[in-house]
């Protein structure tokens, strides 16, 4: 069985207050030196038999139909080793 | 004349709506997420609530139940569709409006009487309000901020597509203070403050919200 993982992510220019949040938490617990954070999805897809081309095709497809919005997301389709 | 209001599992709004039409003279005629048809309604209102439990985005599970089929093909054929908070959502996802919503940029839930102003009087559910009017009603939502490029938003209001536009502080980060926005043609609508709870002096700050469905009941009367 094969994994495809699909990676969603606020594009750069869209605020990300999740992210924002998530940044002004670390400094307060001592986790100090990070800049900034950005909060994203990831989809682990299981697929019944092989990756091919076609069904790779597809599941971008998918990730630009419903798994993100593009007016708001880039996304982008690994094959899991 | 007949006004459908979709009810998905987890809409909140959607008594609220059809009360809100029938008061305004219509008949509310409920709607399911399920009906793959649209029961010979003359309009159809996107109610408020968290439509799929807002699971992936919010909206975007809601625009692929079998009745939003119905209700894409028949706006673009003109049918006036207005959605309100998570209707409005669901418009977006269903890119009958341009733009998306994303979370407040302050990260709270917003709950708050809203004074906007009525920027677009030409669209088929705003015809009842003075261009420039203000008006005060709900806001409630957590992610109601209007996002869109710059292009898109150049465009909405070089086209006259903002059709509501908040007054005083921003209330959820949406660009421009964009509170509601039409497509090009002006049969949909959808904006993140609730008419649908301002039609009665008893419940609501005002009855500030009556126009937005006397409005479409006006249009499909002289159509």
């Amino acid at each position: 069985m094969a994994r495809v993982v699909v990676d969603v992510m606020l594009k750069p220019e869209i605020l990300d207050p999740q992210g924002q949040a998530v940044a002004t938490a670390l400094p307060k617990l001592g986790f100090d030196g990070i800049a900034a954070v950005r909060q994203g999805k990831r989809f682990e897809l299981e697929l019944d038999g092989d990756v091919t081309e076609e069904r790779l095709a597809q599941i971008r497809n998918a990730a630009e139909t419903l798994l993100s919005n593009p007016v708001i997301e880039d996304y982008t389709v690994r094959v899991e080793p | 004349m007949r006004v459908g209001v979709v009810t998905f599992p987890g809409s909140l709004d959607d008594g609220d709506a059809r009360r809100a039409l029938g008061l305004a003279g219509a008949e509310p005629v409920a709607l399911w997420h399920g009906d793959v048809r649209l029961s010979a309604v003359d309009a159809v209102v996107l109610p408020g609530g968290f439509s799929y439990g807002d699971y992936l985005r919010c909206g975007a599970i809601a625009r692929f139940a079998p009745v939003m089929e119905r209700v894409i093909e028949r706006a673009r054929e003109g049918m006036p569709v207005l959605g309100i908070c998570n209707g409005f959502q669901i418009l977006c996802e269903s890119h009958l409006l341009p733009g998306a919503l994303v979370r407040n940029d302050h990260r709270k839930f917003v709950c708050r009487d809203q004074a906007l102003r009525v920027e677009s009087n030409t669209t088929a559910w705003t015809t009842a309000y003075a261009e420039g009017q203000e008006i005060v009603i709900p806001l409630k939502n957590g992610e109601g901020g209007f996002v869109a490029d710059d292009p898109t938003l150049d465009r909405l209001e070089g086209e006259g597509q903002v059709v509501v536009r908040y007054l005083g502080s921003n209330p959820n980060g949406s660009y421009r203070d964009i509170a509601g926005i039409a497509n090009e043609v002006g049969n949909v609508v959808g904006l993140m403050p609730h008419p649908e709870h301002a039609v009665e002096a008893l419940t609501g700050p005002s009855t500030d919200g009556v126009g937005f469905f006397t409005s479409v009941i006006a249009g499909l009367v002289s159509a």
